[in-house]
């Protein structure tokens, strides 16, 4: 491949300037330099380089799937990650929600005036790598450069297109009576990481991002013929927020045992310390899965080959058709709501 | 997890409700004062193990929810302001005042920061000369040695752009006043644990022996609450009104005595509106005479204008423990977290908060999903 052997350890294409200026989003000949130095090196294949206005592509057979999400996440890099490759991983993983293989993205990049270059040229090479771990391409994007104090450094859009290449139906709609209930791996390791360095907390040891691609578990779960009725990513809102929008969207009565989640123990110290139930935070490489009862062992033992999905655990159930609800069994054996979370999350006084 | 997990443990816990079902002959109800305590009930589900003679009621424990209306109104005033960098716990900015709340005034530009100890508002003053910093001080005596602490160290490195609006109240006049109310129903309390770990238990005894109610220091896990409800019960069924400690990991009698002193040094003792349930003498803090200088308030010439509260919410019957949640007209109708009457339904102590995140559904249908 022709972009092999770029790096963020590479000097910065573009020495002259160590702060994007508006200029650089000006349509002249800094803005040229910008697409072709940064962008144009770092992604590089025979679709960009046409730089046509839009990107021609033959369509593949079967259905194909579609996803777009924008990322402001800050800092810009956090343990475990970056916003770069967060915007790879995250449009990735909504098209693996659909069981897509995924194929093509495009990127948007709203950058603000006076950001390091250094820093772009980081992101940009983030995403690169991200991209050809995901085997996806970066076929077409766009950028604009904004006003200092109008932006916050940068924020990237990508879209994602994918194709679906199994027969089965995986929708909230799929999900019945008798579902076992998955979760990929253990929870709460993005919004603790971001929030740990967003807000100076010092924990003995640095809490990693899950940020991931989980594309390859789940084409592998299709591939073995595993009965799937729903995936959902855990991104805001967390383990709750899905089940809830889940049980709301299939009409179902879904109950989980808090025990069975898994948590890493400096994850859950952190989320105690502050008050945030783990189950609403959120996650950037985990998914949930409904996968018909059946097939739910044989479902395991595929994620926990995959890295990413090293953790996963049968968490509970769909027991019913019904009014929406998702219900926690305690670590005491009682049974309480699974609430969907209530806007942002606030650290509690004492 | 350590010291988390030994504490959550489901057979000890059947074991203790076991016991505590032995021991009952008689239907009794208990308060728990903090608003930790009640989350941790809810959220556990740990009502659920008792008889049904046992009857929990929520205390008033909840310092975001008892901080008066004219107080959030004056700190939605004063982080409104341009030049004004206005810090809080997280807690506070969902709380509606008379006609918003912090989260909007933020939106409209206030620059609201949330903070995770008093000592960082201090730091925000001295990283910006420029702008007034004022911490919103709200809390029971378990926040407020550091709140002690931050002006303590503004006085030292003579810092002129920090000061504080303190609403800080003290739990035992609380208490005293709870009882002393007509309709009072409680017949022994769960004193809360952290506010202990810095105040002791000494100023219980004469609680106890005044209204005859059994008084137990207790933790916040789910088998120290059992194990506070099984203390309360036992000196209950046996007709003894003492205080006992079953935080005694985390509490001793005396407390921590250079966070009194410290308390004892930056504040001085006066009365306080509580929200929704009135004046109750000597149960605030405010800054002693020799930090007048730090007093939001006093710099910002601020004028306290008497607000009614919403009169379709209950809060001040909840916070009393005389309703709970869910008999309110408005609980999860006209009130919910999204659009709140009153602070118990956002507040992360809140009781309503409890009620409306794990249980709104009602029992039957949860047992009917188990």
């Amino acid at each position: 491949m022709k972009t092999q052997g770029i790096s963020a350890a590479c000097p910065v294409p573009i020495a002259q300037y160590p702060h994007v200026l508006m200029a650089h989003g000006g349509g002249g000949t800094l803005m040229h330099e910008l697409l072709e130095n940064i962008f144009g090196r770092a992604f590089s294949n025979p679709i960009l380089d046409t730089r046509h206005d839009s990107a021609q592509f033959a369509v593949p057979p079967g259905r194909l799937a579609m996803t777009t999400d924008s990322y402001v996440v800050r800092p810009i890099f956090f343990p475990g990650g970056d916003i770069g490759s967060m915007s790879i991983h995250g449009t990735v993983n909504d098209l693996a929600m659909s069981g897509a293989r995924p194929l093509y993205l495009s990127c948007g990049f709203i950058i603000e005036e006076g950001l390091p270059m250094e820093t772009l040229w980081r992101v940009v090479c983030s995403m690169r790598d991200a991209a050809e771990n995901c085997g996806v391409q970066i076929i077409t994007g766009d950028t604009k450069v904004v006003d200092k104090g109008k932006g916050d450094g940068l924020f990237i859009n990508t879209t994602g297109i994918g194709v679906v290449e199994h027969e089965q139906t995986i929708l909230p709609q799929g999900v019945q009576p008798g579902d076992a209930v998955i979760v990929s791996g253990d929870l709460g390791r993005h919004g603790m990481a971001i929030m740990a360095v967003r807000e100076g907390l010092e924990f003995e040891s640095a809490i990693e991002s899950d940020s991931a691609p989980v594309v390859a578990p789940v084409l592998e779960l299709l591939g073995a013929g595993v009965e799937i009725h729903c995936l959902r990513d855990l991104t805001r809102g967390g383990l709750a927020g899905a089940l809830n929008e889940i049980a709301g969207a299939a009409g179902v009565k879904i109950a989980i045992q808090q025990m069975a989640v898994p948590v890493r123990a400096d994850v859950s110290a952190a989320c105690e310390m502050l008050g945030l139930d783990v189950l609403h935070v959120a996650n950037e490489g985990r998914f949930v899965a409904f996968i018909a009862a059946k097939d739910s062992e044989r479902a395991i033992n595929i994620l926990r080959r995959h890295e990413v999905g090293s953790n996963a655990s049968i968490i509970g159930s769909v027991v019913a058709k019904s009014t929406p609800l998702v219900t926690l069994r305690s670590a005491i054996g009682a049974t309480r709501i699974l609430d969907m979370p209530g806007g942002e999350q606030l650290p509690r006084i004492c | 997890m350590r010291f988390l997990d030994e504490y959550r443990d489901a057979g000890l816990a059947q074991k203790l409700a076991a016991e505590i079902h032995r021991v009952t002959t008689r239907p009794w109800t208990i308060m728990e004062v903090c608003g930790g305590q009640t989350h941790a009930i809810v959220k556990f589900g740990i009502d659920e193990l008792l008889p049904r003679q046992i009857e929990l009621v929520h205390g008033p424990g909840c310092p975001v929810c008892v901080t008066p209306l004219e107080a959030i109104d004056q700190a939605l005033e004063i982080a409104a302001k341009p030049d004004v960098i206005f810090a809080s716990f997280g807690d506070m900015l969902r709380v509606p005042g008379s006609t918003t709340d912090l989260l909007s005034v933020k939106a409209q530009g206030g620059d609201v920061r949330i903070v995770y100890s008093p000592l960082d508002a201090v730091r925000l003053a001295e990283q910006n000369p420029g702008m007034e910093v004022v911490f919103f001080a709200v809390g029971f005596e378990t926040t407020a040695p550091a709140t002690a602490l931050a002006v303590f160290q503004a006085a030292q490195k003579k810092l002129g752009n920090f000061s504080m609006l303190v609403a800080h109240v003290l739990v035992p006049p609380a208490i005293g006043a709870l009882m002393s109310s007509p309709g009072c129903r409680v017949q022994a309390f769960l004193a809360a644990g952290h506010v202990c770990t810095v105040m002791g238990f000494g100023e219980y005894f004469p609680l106890a022996e005044k209204y005859r109610v059994p008084m137990v220091v207790t933790g916040f896990e789910p088998l120290d609450i059992l194990h506070g409800v099984l203390l309360a019960v036992r000196q209950l069924e046996s007709g003894r009104a003492e205080v006992e400690n079953q935080y005694s990991r985390a509490v001793r009698r005396e407390g921590n005595q250079p966070a009194q002193a410290l308390i004892k040094n930056v504040f001085q003792v006066v009365p306080r509106k509580w929200r929704g349930v009135g004046e109750i003498p000597l149960s605030g803090l405010a800054l002693a005479d020799g930090y007048a200088a730090f007093d939001t308030g006093k710099k910002f010439g601020l004028a306290v204008r008497q607000v009614d509260e919403p009169a379709e919410c209950l809060a001040g019957l909840i916070l009393q423990g005389l309703k709970k949640p869910h008999e309110c007209p408005a609980f999860g109708a006209k009130c919910t977290p999204e659009r709140p009457l009153g602070a118990p339904m956002v507040s992360g102590e809140g009781a309503c908060a409890a009620y409306y995140r794990y249980r709104r559904h009602g029992a039957r249908e949860m047992a009917g999903a188990k």
